[in-house]
């Protein structure tokens, strides 16, 4: 086996002076030629600096090689990337070695055509030009399976969805037949079952070019998926390196067995009754099934609930059509359980959530919180009934305000109530913090002196402090490290034993999801296409959809590989229809009690 | 604080400090006589020991005019700012944060006004008010509202949207305690930025106005009035423009390098 690259104990540090920091320390490895090597890591554990290194991208960030090789084998022999002359690495980047980034909404030129980005490179590196370079960019269009390529040529990065997008990128990166490719987590950013298509056409590219594969990820998952050989690295150092069938069956560095400890797996909860906490590295305690109440008693109730979003157009930005979020939703949800909602983004889980706290207001339905009408309340009303139910957001970055001090931030639903004052309501406060395990000594921190995770804490501790009996859990671990959403997680299931706590789960984490329901709805296009028991749903998948989402999502475990073959999903239609536009009603079919299945579509 | 005794921080807040010392007591010590003080024998000349920043054409001191003049530009100014503030942030916020038909009426009159040239407008006022000091610092103030509005309006905008406005909202804070609370703070930063800014604006606009008469009146000296009245003379006494023309640029400096250290210590994000 051929190498095509190898690194040999890199050393690169940020900043200057007293303020350098050390972001990889001693790292080496190889990837030979056909081979997909990922490096996989929490955030800040040096993956993607190690990546920019060999594209001699880091300098261009602030950071510096101090110590190490970087050796690229070329047709000419092998060169040391980390002192080759900047007009060699201009030679080398995009045409031996190519990249391919996380986002693709921004790693493309909105203002030029998909050829002239894609003929780009072609000019520098082989001197194509004219219809050499155009002929060659529709075959490489056509080697990324895009549907219509001739006439993608032609558009722009906005008419083409996320998926579409992440192929061009690719196409970019193949465009001269790079003997490494890197991927940069280039599927964070996209939907499972786009996921699912691009790692596979990943795979199918490797396997047909030969080329070398560097990936990075974060996602164990899709580690087990796509990998050859796996480098975990963890605070800028390599921790455990080995065969990917090794790495997942008998991990040695303690990190991975952290790691790997608390990466849900789908199926994991095939067999059991009712959700229970991961079982983390050094615990040593039974985990506790969350058993429902028997008999369920309802707490939220929602019925044909539709929320529509206007659209302006036209000169005088008249009303002209409805984006159709939330279209005629109903389920219940019992007291002390969790119902999820999962589907992909744009599927309407979000603004469902949102409406039933009227953050959003809704076109029409009913929502009824412990016999409670909600969509009815006048505006005072409603402050006093939103102390039943609170939310967790998403971004624990951006959902604390920076310039107040934690300890206010929770204290602040008791003090708009006036649950309490003066030295109670810092009790309640510490009560609090104890709570959710947070030191108290961080009541007088600001957001910015913390982890995501324990920002996401504080999120909690804020939505207990009015004791509800619904918390709107909107994609609250999505944004967190492995090992830190599984403490989260585990956080709130206690929270739910312990308070009789009811969630609505919004996710788009199949296996997350698996881990937390007793309910789970399946969204599609604003409707609700697949409800039922935890189980039935992830046992007995009726819906296509639902279907194709378990097929889309990766599972941690090398031993079952689906991203063989080239996968071609449907893509989701427009949500948008012109005004006046009349859905038909969602009606349901019963396959089993309490497990809906959408009829028709 | 530490940012406050850094060498930006010392040398912003010297120099503001030393201005208002000079603002507040120059005419306490110096008589007004220093400043209107005609020597017609050494009109326009260069700095010398008697007249250590030289004279202007009508033989002025040049130094005791910049000391007295700072009175009136830095009152004018910060004055004018003030009620700029005091109007444009109620303005702003109210149509960022509400919105809706709110936002759109009152952002149509910003426009509206945004519509005329500032010094234009501030003439216009000035004119019809009557030039005197109370007049020229409301007409210069009017006229640096509808900036103020817009800037402070996109700063809430932003604010509003963001998830712990939402959180907030969820958790049943209202309307007056969200603006108090968590609007307010985090525009904070715009405001500083902007108002130091419009500082070095409002000495300028000034200086318009006095020109055109409607400002300082003569021979009562204002940093402004003095830029101007040098104008015929650049070619033959330069430093009748550069000694003003200095103290205006210093304060402006000193004033923007105190409101980015200002900015730096009110957010904890800097803070040890």
């Amino acid at each position: 086996m051929k190498q095509i690259v190898s690194i040999e104990n890199l050393h690169v540090t940020f900043g200057k002076g007293t303020n350098t920091v050390t972001a990889v320390k001693d790292v080496s490895f190889a990837i030979n030629a056909g081979e997909t090597v990922c490096v996989v890591g929490e955030s800040g554990s040096g993956k993607s600096v190690t990546s920019l290194s060999l594209m001699r991208l880091v300098e261009f960030g602030g950071g510096s090689i101090v110590d190490g090789r970087l050796s690229l084998l070329r047709d000419e022999g092998t060169v040391d990337l980390a002192t080759a002359s900047p007009a060699t690495m201009r030679d080398i980047r995009g045409d031996e070695i190519g990249m391919i980034f996380q986002e693709p909404m921004t790693s493309l030129n909105p203002v030029f055509t998909i050829e002239r980005q894609l003929t780009d490179g072609l000019r520098v590196h082989r001197g194509l030009t004219g219809h050499a370079a155009k002929a060659r960019a529709l075959e490489l269009l056509k080697d990324v399976r895009i549907p219509e390529p001739e006439q993608r040529l032609k558009q722009y990065p906005h008419e083409l969805s996320g998926g579409m997008r992440q192929r061009v990128v690719i196409a970019i990166a193949m465009a001269c037949q790079p003997r490494l490719l890197i991927a940069d987590e280039p599927t964070t950013a996209l939907d499972v079952t786009i996921q699912a298509e691009i790692l596979a056409l990943i795979n199918r590219l490797k396997r047909d070019t030969g080329m070398a594969v560097m990936f990075i990820t974060h996602d164990m998952a899709v580690v087990a998926q796509i990998a050859d050989r796996v480098v975990v690295m963890y605070r800028g150092e390599v921790v455990e390196e080995g065969p990917v069938a090794e790495i997942f069956a008998a991990p040695q560095a303690d990190y991975t067995k952290a790691l790997l400890a608390a990466v849900p797996r789908l199926g994991d909860m095939r067999g059991k009754a009712a959700p229970e906490p991961l079982r983390l590295v050094g615990d040593t305690s039974d985990p506790k099934p969350l058993r429902p109440r028997d008999p369920p008693e309802p707490l939220l109730e929602v019925k044909n609930l539709t929320t529509y979003f206007p659209v302006k157009g036209g000169p005088l930005r008249r009303h002209v059509a409805n984006v159709h979020a939330v279209e005629d939703v109903s389920f219940t949800l019992n007291k002390g359980e969790t119902l999820s909602l999962v589907g992909e983004s744009g599927c309407g889980k979000s603004t469902c959530g949102r409406s039933i706290l009227r953050l959003v207001e809704p076109t029409s339905g009913s929502v009824i919180v412990d016999r409670k009408d909600i969509l009815a309340a006048q505006p005072r009303d409603l402050r006093r009934l939103r102390r039943e139910m609170q939310m967790i957001f998403q971004d624990p970055f951006a959902s604390l305000n920076p310039y107040m001090r934690l300890s206010a931030q929770v204290a602040e639903p008791m003090r708009n109530f006036g649950l309490a004052r003066g030295s109670e309501l810092q009790d309640r406060v510490a009560g609090l913090f104890d709570r959710v395990e947070l030191p108290r000594a961080y009541m007088r921190r600001f957001p910015h002196e913390l982890s995501g995770g324990q920002r996401q804490r504080i999120a909690i501790a804020r939505a207990l402090a009015v004791s509800p009996k619904l918390i709107i859990a909107d994609e609250a671990v999505s944004a967190l490290d492995v090992s830190v959403q599984a403490q989260v997680l585990n956080l709130m299931m206690e929270l739910q034993a312990d308070l009789g706590l009811s969630f609505l789960f919004i996710s788009h984490d199949m296996a997350v999801v698996e881990r937390v329901s007793h309910h789970v709805a399946v969204m599609y296009l604003g409707r609700i296409v697949e409800i039922g028991p935890r189980a039935a749903i992830f046992e007995n998948p009726q819906h296509e959809y639902t279907k194709a989402l378990m097929l889309a999502v990766p599972i941690a475990d090398p031993s079952t590989r689906k991203l063989e073959g080239d996968l071609n999903f449907k893509p989701i239609p427009s949500p948008m229809h012109p005004r006046g536009y009349a859905p038909a009603p969602s009606q349901y079919d019963t396959v089993a009690p309490g497990h809906l299945v959408l009829r028709g579509s | 604080m530490r940012a406050f005794f850094s060498g930006k921080g010392l040398i912003g807040a010297g120099i503001v400090l030393t201005m208002l010392l000079i603002a507040v007591f120059a005419p306490v010590f110096i008589p007004d006589t220093a400043a209107t003080q005609m020597d017609m024998r050494a009109r326009l000349a260069g700095p010398t020991a008697a007249h250590i920043f030289g004279t202007d054409q009508l033989g002025r001191d040049l130094f005791f005019r910049v000391v007295l003049g700072a009175q009136t530009s830095v009152m004018i100014a910060g004055a004018a700012v003030l009620m700029s503030v005091v109007i444009g942030l109620p303005l702003g916020i109210v149509s960022g944060y509400y919105g809706g038909v709110i936002d759109n009426v009152l952002m149509r009159l910003v426009d509206t006004l945004l519509s005329f040239p500032a010094l234009l407008l501030a003439l216009t006022i000035s004119a019809v008010l009557g030039p005197n000091l109370t007049n020229t610092i409301i007409a210069i103030g009017i006229a640096f509202t509808p900036f103020l509005a817009r800037i402070i309006r996109g700063e809430a905008l932003r604010v509003a949207q963001m998830p712990y406005v939402e959180a907030a909202r969820a958790a049943g804070t209202t309307d007056a305690m969200m603006i108090v609370r968590h609007i307010l703070p985090n525009i904070m930063p715009a405001i500083i930025v902007q108002g130091t800014i419009s500082l070095a604006f409002a000495i300028l606009a000034e200086a318009g106005l006095s020109f055109l008469g409607l400002g300082t009146q003569p021979p009562d000296a204002s940093w402004g009035l003095m830029i101007q009245a040098s104008r015929d003379y650049l070619d033959v006494a330069p430093w009748t423009a550069l000694v003003p023309g200095g103290a205006v640029a210093i304060t402006v400096l000193g004033l923007n390098m105190f409101g980015d250290v200002l900015r730096d210590v009110l957010d904890p994000r800097t803070q040890e």
